[in-house]
């Protein structure tokens, strides 16, 4: 009799804490997130920060449909493969709502077309490729960062503006440096049809041969030079180009140069001049970046990098994505991502239904020095959805579904 | 032409050093033929002309008749030549009978087989073989733990595999003691003279080529200088000047 | 060209070869002597540069300071190479061949979250060498002066290491250990005192040229990987243990990179070495100055017989994998197809490199050739998905037979590296073909057919499809034709002289190892849905020989648990902790320390052990 009551105790007890259960032990809403944290570190270990942060905030408002949100990360070492099996893990293991995250294109891809086969919504938040939006779009897949069509069209004005004739173009040799070149060419050939390419120079990723390849360019006497460098090739490159001269008198524009990843290690030797794309974390003023900037550095003792940015506000997305949706279905989710308004530290973003490709700007400015710092100056902020082909040529390239 | 093996105007030169200048010897059915000389007399050259690995500049080495220069190692042992090394080469990681099965199986060309069993077929014939070199109570033992005299009775065994007309044997019982010298040599006397098989080696120690050759040739920077019988050589003068001048 | 720009790109490819010099002459003298392929080679050059960028921010930007940090970092550098060999390697010298690579690689593993844990993940760009910050200009052309410094300091290190080895006892003892490895002992030297002191001077060799590279270099953690290959490029080029072939083969390939950049032809950079390397062992088997090697594989231990399994073992396995996907979650079953693909992977590596004794560094391009050729069969040809699978194989297998034809005409670390640089041209075409494959992106939207979509009716096929393989291969093994390849291992000469073609038989060894390599990469390609290059990538072919050396390169099942356990700690590790790198690398190196025959070596030591007890 004794056993018989306590079991009866035990299951009023349990039937009562599941009818509260709504309320406060529930447990979070897990977002499944895939990154190259240990190849890609420089600009990972920012963007990781920046989500911890986002992750916080939102938490401390409340969470979305009253549950907490928590991000499960994976690190996918770079490789598709790697990515597509940690995918595998997060949804089968973790039941993670839907996925964010990558670094690399190819990664980024892969994941897209996971999720595309999985039925499954994918933020992706930094892959620069055009084609997982256009070419390679899938009806689950959303990216967050502007892309390297976007940056370049974004730089396209100030060339046109120089009247330069003779371009050398340098380019990492893989498809965003090929992509980036490519969509260059085509939109300043449409603005200057006089322009002309005398140099390319396609050095492999990270082993930059910088002194050869500055000399090559020199030889080819350009009045201008477009490069999508970063990182450590570009830091050889600004060395090397330099010391012998190759800047002396001509233009040049680096896509990524101002990003504070790959503009602060170059220290007092950061290129004056330079046309670039980045982010003056210093500078800008507006209200929501201030909220964010006091925040981060409150949180972290360090300045926030534009990883940082792009973490926080994949996550932010992913949080207004629940809170619209509002029910973790798939189908509900992916209805809510397009049209989707996310207030970032870069102002309001809009992921477009057209292509699920977000409006998020970015800086452009030169870069100048200060106090033995790289820093962007007479920058101004441009807003993605001005960098973005017609509509037309976009339903063009994007396949049908 | 009784000859099994007929060497005529052998000739090879290192850089502007002749190894071996006009070689000429025969060696017989069932017959024993030593080639001896002092250290650098040749010896090696001369042997793997024989056997395929090196190309003479010139001259004739016949097999049973047929010209057997510019053959390859492989080629020359299917017209039944089998060999023996200075330094025992046999498959360690093989048991002994494996070893002597790994013959067989190439002379009844049953190698390229891809998913037969190795080592189901020729167990008789194998065995047979062991039997004749004493090793068969060894048979099952992986080659790499062997004692240096039994790894040169495998050799053995692996040699008489094709049913050879003739077997060239490198120094065949250098790194043994005396006692198994004298042994090996005469099971190998035995052998060949029951099968006809000819047999031309080069030895250092002269208890073991006087003892079991039949007959003798003596090199010396490259030159045949003598040959005959044991007893010929032995009284040789220009043997004896060269082993004698050679004596430290 | 103008002859000023030759000239000058005649000068950008000596500068460039001179530190390339330095961290392959450290490599060759290592191997000379210990025949330790020092995979971490490159991990020392780049704790070089990061030491040295440390050590001059603290003693400052003066000449003193930059001078001396360079020296110091190379030492401390070399101190680093005493550690390696003291605390690691002197332990398992009587492992088999190549198991010692094992143990670099997971010392490479922990030197790099060493040094993301200490200097961060930023890049960190050095000072220029204080008074040499400037540039000269030579036909109107200005050239950095540091350049000219660093053409003038690898033929300088080339004198002192000559006048080293020539001119003293210890350079005596080094070249006698590199023509024959046996005879030092023999000699009663105290072999790990000699082993220990190349090692420290092999070390500081990369930790000065990594050093040097201070003012052109950004000290980053991608160094390591992106300096190891190219210093094996340059030892084998130049012929292994010859440091003047080191230093001919860096000029080589560091001019002809110059010039590949100065005529326009930048794209090639990415795999010249590759070709050169690939013609210069085509043409010569030992490099440009390299002697034939003494002995293939090490002397000495024979490696034991292979048993084949009995026949409870394979089925009760079935039935154990059979079960698995009704017991457990779905993710059990997606790491278990890895684990088969990397299983077949692995075995088929083993199928060469242990029985056949032909070691391969690229293995992956099978691995790789197989899934792309799946994939482009079912996305380019539009063949039914589960014929682009059954056909990759033969695909892979046909390259295999291209490649292996070379191959085999070479022996020991000279045919590794030739399969390496047909890999790595595989892998360039594969990376630049955006037509083809994808280029760099690689190809999306492989999916299996529509019943084989579900994960667990894939499981079946993946098992089913890898198993056979493995079974072929095995079975493979104890076949005359099996017997021919350990023959032609154990005995070259002996092989040949009872009639066996050893090259033929290596050949077909290669070109079924090739087309079951191929089959692991398409189950394998089919089962992501997406492949890029890194299937053919350097990291995947060292994958493979992390696998069979883990497990056992002397047993049969060895390559099969070594990718198990490999796949699993992996993935295991990687959700547990952010230097899931490190964690890796420390449990290789528990596991070299404890089993130095591999894991299944090991087990099967103590299992006879306890027998006996």
């Amino acid at each position: 009799m004794l056993t018989r009551n306590r079991l009866l105790a035990g299951a009023a007890a349990l039937a009562a804490l599941s009818a509260i259960a709504p309320v406060s032990a529930q447990e979070p809403i897990k977002i499944g997130e895939l990154n190259s944290y240990k190849v890609f570190s420089a600009f990972l270990d920012p963007y990781k920060k920046g989500m911890e942060l986002a992750v916080e905030e939102v938490n401390a408002a409340g969470g979305v449909l009253g549950r907490k949100i928590e991000v499960v990360s994976r690190d996918d070492n770079g490789n598709p493969a790697d990515a597509v099996r940690a995918g595998e893990e997060l949804l089968t293991r973790e039941k993670v709502a839907f996925l964010i995250g990558t670094f690399p294109s190819n990664v980024g891809l892969a994941v897209a077309d996971f999720a595309k086969q999985k039925k499954t919504l994918f933020i992706a938040a930094e892959p620069l490729t055009d084609k997982i939006v256009w070419d390679a779009g899938n009806a689950y897949t959303f990216r967050l960062r502007t892309s390297t069509y976007m940056q370049t069209a974004m730089l396209i004005p100030d060339a046109a503006k120089l009247k330069k004739k003779r371009w050398a173009i340098v380019y990492p040799n893989y498809e965003y440096g090929q992509s980036a070149t490519a969509a260059f060419k085509k939109l300043l050939k449409e603005k200057q049809p006089d322009v002309e390419f005398v140099a390319e120079q396609a050095p492999p990723l990270g082993k930059i041969d910088a002194g050869a390849v500055a000399q090559a360019l020199a030889d080819a006497k350009p009045d201008a030079i477009f490069s999508s460098l970063f990182g450590p090739d570009l830091a050889k490159f600004v060395r090397e180009g330099s010391q012998r001269g190759l800047f002396k008198g001509v233009e040049v524009f680096d896509l990524l140069g101002g990003e504070p990843e790959y503009l602060d290690p170059l220290k007092d030797e950061a290129p004056v001049g330079w046309y670039v794309t980045g982010y003056p974390w210093y500078d800008i003023k507006t209200a929501e970046h201030k909220k964010f900037l006091d925040a981060y550095q409150a949180k972290f003792k360090d300045y926030p990098r534009l990883g940082s940015i792009v973490g926080y506000s994949t996550v932010l997305t992913a949080a207004a994505a629940i809170k619209k949706a509002g029910a973790l279905d798939q189908e509900k989710l992916v209805a809510a991502m397009k049209g989707l308004q996310v207030g970032t530290p870069f102002g309001p973003v809009t992921f477009r239904e057209l292509d699920h490709q977000s409006t998020m700007g970015a800086y452009v400015g030169r870069i100048g020095l200060k106090d033995g710092k790289g820093i962007m100056t007479d920058w101004r902020f441009v807003d993605g959805k001005d960098a973005l082909p017609s509509d037309a040529d976009v339903k063009k390239m994007r396949p049908a579904n | 032409m009784s000859a099994v093996l007929q060497v005529e105007g052998l000739r090879k030169a290192f850089g502007g050093v002749q190894a071996v200048a006009d070689v000429s010897f025969a060696v017989d059915a069932g017959e024993l033929l030593a080639l001896i000389g002092p250290n650098g007399a040749g010896k090696s050259t001369c042997f793997n002309m024989l056997n395929g690995q090196l190309a003479p500049d010139n001259g004739v080495v016949r097999l049973g008749g047929r010209d057997i220069v510019g053959l390859s190692p492989r080629a020359i042992w299917r017209l039944g030549v089998g060999r023996t090394f200075q330094i025992t080469a046999t498959f360690s990681s093989l048991s002994v009978r494996e070893n002597i099965q790994m013959a067989l199986y190439s002379h009844a060309g049953r190698l390229r087989a891809l998913f037969a069993r190795f080592g189901a077929a020729l167990v008789p014939e194998a065995d047979a073989l062991l039997e004749q070199v004493g090793m068969l109570d060894q048979a099952t033992r992986p080659c790499g733990v062997l004692a240096y005299g039994d790894l040169k009775r495998v050799e053995l065994a692996m040699a008489l595999a094709n049913q050879p007309r003739l077997l060239l044997m490198d120094e065949p019982t250098a790194g043994m003691a005396p006692r198994e010298r004298v042994a090996l040599m005469e099971l190998t006397a035995r052998l060949a003279r029951a099968r006809g098989i000819a047999v031309l080696f080069t030895e250092h120690d002269m208890d073991v080529v006087f003892g079991q050759a039949d007959r003798i040739v003596v090199l010396d920077r490259g030159v045949l200088i003598a040959g005959g019988t044991p007893e010929e050589v032995r009284t040789n003068e220009a043997v004896r000047a060269v082993y004698l001048g050679s004596a430290h | 060209m103008s002859f000023a720009s030759i000239l000058i790109q005649l000068l950008n490819g000596l500068a460039a070869a001179s530190s390339l010099f330095l961290v392959s002459a450290g490599l060759s003298l290592i191997f000379g002597v210990t025949r330790i392929v020092n995979f971490a080679h490159g991990s020392l050059y780049m704790l070089g540069l990061y030491i040295a960028y440390s050590l001059i921010e603290m003693l400052g930007r003066t000449p003193l300071g930059f001078w001396g940090g360079v020296v110091l970092a190379a030492l401390a550098v070399g101190l680093v190479g005493i550690v390696i060999e003291t605390a690691v390697l002197r332990r398992i010298y009587r492992a088999p061949e190549l198991f010692q690579l094992l143990a670099t690689f997971a010392i490479v593993l922990v030197i790099k979250d060493a040094a993301l844990f200490a200097w961060g993940p930023e890049d960190l760009v050095g000072p220029r060498a204080p008074g040499l910050g400037g540039a000269v200009e030579i036909l109107g052309k200005r050239i950095p002066v540091y350049d000219l410094l660093l053409i003038a300091i690898g033929p300088l290190v080339l004198a002192i290491m000559h006048l080293l080895l020539r001119r003293t006892r210890w350079g005596a003892l080094v070249r006698a250990a590199t023509q024959d490895r046996e005879m030092v002992g023999a000699l009663g030297v105290d072999q790990a005192k000699l082993f220990t002191s190349v090692f420290f001077v092999g070390a500081v060799l990369a930790g000065l040229g990594g050093a040097l590279q201070i003012p052109r270099e950004p000290a980053n953690l991608d160094l390591d990987l992106s300096v190891i290959a190219d210093a094996f490029v340059v030892t084998v080029v130049g012929g292994l243990g010859s440091l003047g072939g080191a230093l001919l083969a860096a000029v080589l390939i560091g001019v002809a990179k110059a010039f590949c950049i100065g005529l326009g032809f930048s794209k090639l950079t990415l795999v010249a070495e590759f070709v050169i390397m690939g013609v210069v062992l085509v043409a010569r088997p030992y490099g440009l100055l390299g002697k034939p090697q003494a002995v293939a594989r090490t002397a000495g231990e024979a490696p034991p017989p292979l048993s084949p399994p009995r026949w409870q073992f394979p089925v009760g396995w079935i039935a154990v994998l059979a079960v698995i996907p009704l017991l457990t979650d779905q993710y059990v079953s997606v790491v278990l197809i890895d684990i088969a693909c990397f299983a077949l992977f692995a075995v088929s590596l083993h199928f060469i490199m242990g029985p056949a004794g032909m070691v391969s560094f690229g293995h992956a391009a099978y691995f790789g050739l197989g899934a792309y050729a799946g994939a482009v069969l079912f996305k380019k040809a539009g063949l039914p998905m589960e014929a682009a699978l059954l056909l990759a194989p033969f695909c892979a297998g046909l390259f295999a037979v291209v490649y292996g034809w070379f191959c085999v005409r070479l022996s020991g670390v000279y045919l590794a590296m030739l399969t390496l640089a047909f890999a790595q041209i595989s892998w360039s075409i594969v990376f630049q073909w955006d037509a083809l494959t994808g280029g760099s992106n690689g190809m999306v939207g492989i999916w299996p057919a529509a019943w084989l979509a579900d994960k667990g009716v894939y499981y079946y096929v993946a098992l089913g499809l890898c198993g056979a393989g493995i079974a072929v291969l095995w079975r493979v093994l104890f076949s005359p034709f099996g017997y021919v390849l350990r023959a032609g291992r154990d005995s070259p000469l002996r092989a040949e002289a009872i009639g066996i073609d050893v090259r033929g038989f290596q050949w077909a060894a290669f070109v079924l190892a090739g087309t079951c390599a191929g089959l692991a990469g398409a189950v394998f390609a089919f089962s992501k849905g997406s492949i890029s290059p890194s299937v053919v990538s350097i990291g995947q072919s060292t994958d493979g020989l992390v696998m069979v050396l883990l497990g056992g390169v002397d047993t049969l099942v060895g390559p099969v648990v070594g990718a198990a356990v490999f796949t699993w700690l992996r993935d295991a590790l990687a959700r547990e902790t952010d230097f899931w790198r490190a964690g890796l690398g420390l449990v290789i190196l528990l596991i070299v320390l404890l089993f130095p025959q591999g894991l299944v070596g090991g087990l099967k030591a103590l299992y006879a052990r306890w027998r006996a007890a």
